[in-house]
């Protein structure tokens, strides 16, 4: 019983990473996006390096390099563990984000946009109440599966020391008991059944029109 | 006064002149009919009247007010260009329908947005809205849609959206209405229906510009005609003469081609 309780509590840790993480890449993905699609020249150009960086290097590397980075280039260490994850996850997901979002305001026809125009609206207006909601309905089956990764990503988090599932399973195993590391898979499991169900009800809610 | 006078509107992508020249007027009421092959500019004239492109030389008046001089280039807002755009409205070849929204929706949401604007929506926002929505639902009726007004683009057929479209674009009151191909995305036995709401807008005097291949439709409904080659007009007046007495040979190879149309 006090298995089930200790893994409990550490996968507890992991879904505060992943709904931290969510919460705040989700919003943060959207400013990248525009950044990469600014007719800003310098300022598209830098963020999509940073996007090409961030995509192309492990995240597990990132959490070492927000874990060090800070103490050795500016004299300020990092100390808490699960605030270097949490920018780590926040920064990698909103880049990943930030291109799923991309790709699905560039695949919304010109003459979405254009409709709006000749009809006297802002481009805010045309964004917001034209083009938004067919670009989540694009998107949501993308966003589903970076969702589902980021819960079976928070694991990595055990690299700098978080206690999360795996982790403290792994204590287990040096006491000789294998099963416990093993049943860690029926949490992650379990919680992203839920999670699919969830997105399946979200993609039904938006059923109604066709993009 | 004409209601709309286009003088020497130029307009070139790159190195390629699309519009050369281009000169003609629309008298409030009265409807213009364009013609002309594939690539000879038509939609590219439509699109500078609607300040989708930006013409590079010539003047756009309507109502004795110039909304575009070529001469005079000067940074406009974006509530300025707003403003100037609802002039006209545009129906699109591909419809353009909002998906998310339904057919009553599409034909109010700008409407809406716009009457935010007023001074007195706040204190009036009842009796605005009231007005907005029963004049939608008098346009849906006019289009012959009124039972489909809850129904979404994707459950409509072509022609009934293209029906929506242009009471959403009537929506707006625009002084001229432009149609650019409005029946060329639809299946032949759908263009009928598109057609008669236009010609029934015609014969209620809408001030109308209409890009069609639909020659005896143009000739029915139009005043005007004006036949466009390579971005110049080759021939301009009444629509009867222009189409039964063309007195251009291009416009007479044109014209054969839709002979037996
Ligand atoms: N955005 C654009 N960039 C470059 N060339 C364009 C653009 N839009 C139209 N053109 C060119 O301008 C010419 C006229 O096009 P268009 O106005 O669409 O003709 P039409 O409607 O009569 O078929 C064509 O040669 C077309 O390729
Ligand atoms: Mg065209």
């Amino acid at each position: 019983m006090d298995v089930v309780k200790v893994l409990f509590e550490g996968f507890g840790e992991n879904l505060r990473i992943f709904a931290l993480t969510l919460v705040m890449a989700i919003p943060l993905g959207l400013v990248i996006t525009f950044g990469s699609m600014t007719r800003f020249k310098p300022l598209r150009w830098l963020t999509r390096t940073f996007v090409w960086i961030i995509r192309g290097t492990p995240l597990m590397l990132q959490l070492f390099v927000v874990l060090y980075a800070p103490g050795l280039v500016f004299g300020v260490p990092m100390r808490n563990r699960f605030t270097a994850t949490l920018v780590a996850f926040v920064i990698n997901y909103a880049a990943y984000l930030s291109e799923i979002y991309r790709g699905g305001i560039e695949s919304i026809p010109r003459g979405q946009y254009e409709a709006g125009a000749v009809l006297g609206m802002t481009r805010s207006q045309i964004f917001f109440r034209v083009v938004l909601l067919q670009v989540v309905k694009r998107i949501t089956p993308a966003m589903g599966n970076e969702v589902i990764t980021l819960v079976k990503d928070t694991s990595l988090s055990r690299v700098i020391g978080v206690a999360e599932i795996i982790m403290v399973a792994e204590r287990f195993t040096k006491q000789g008991l294998i099963v416990p590391l093993f049943s860690t898979g029926l949490y992650f499991l379990l919680f992203n059944g839920l999670l699919t169900l969830l997105l399946g009800w979200i993609e039904k809610r938006m059923d109604y029109f066709k993009v | 006064m004409p209601i709309l006078e286009v003088s020497n509107l130029g307009k070139s992508f790159g190195a390629t002149e699309v519009l050369k020249d281009i000169s003609f007027s629309l008298e409030k009421g009265g409807s213009l009919a364009i013609i002309g092959s594939s690539g000879s500019g038509k939609t590219t004239l439509l699109r500078c009247l609607n300040f989708l492109e930006t013409p590079d030389s010539g003047r756009i008046s309507v109502n004795g007010e110039v909304i575009f001089d070529g001469d005079r280039k000067d940074a406009v807002s974006s509530a300025e260009l707003r403003r100037k755009r609802l002039h006209f409205g545009l129906v699109f070849q591909s419809f353009n329908l909002f998906p998310q929204y339904t057919a009553f929706q599409n034909v109010t949401l700008a409407g809406e947005l716009l009457a935010k604007e007023r001074p007195d929506f706040k204190a009036n926002k009842k009796q605005i809205l009231d007005e907005i929505r029963q004049n939608g639902q008098k346009l849906l009726d006019s289009v012959g849609l009124a039972a489909k007004a809850d129904n979404y683009p994707h459950q409509l057929s072509g022609g009934q959206q293209q029906r929506v479209a242009i009471a959403r674009a009537l929506a707006l009151n625009p002084d001229i209405l432009c149609f650019d191909e409005p029946t060329s995305a639809l299946d032949p036995e759908l263009t009928g229906e598109v057609l008669s709401v236009i010609r029934s807008l015609a014969s209620r005097n809408t001030t109308m510009i209409i890009v069609t291949h639909e020659m005896q439709f143009a000739r029915q409904v139009a005043d005007n005609v004006l036949f466009m080659d390579h971005g110049v007009v080759v021939e301009y007046g009444a629509a009867a003469d222009v189409i039964d007495n063309p007195q251009h040979e291009r416009t007479r190879q044109f014209l054969e081609n839709y002979s037996n149309t």
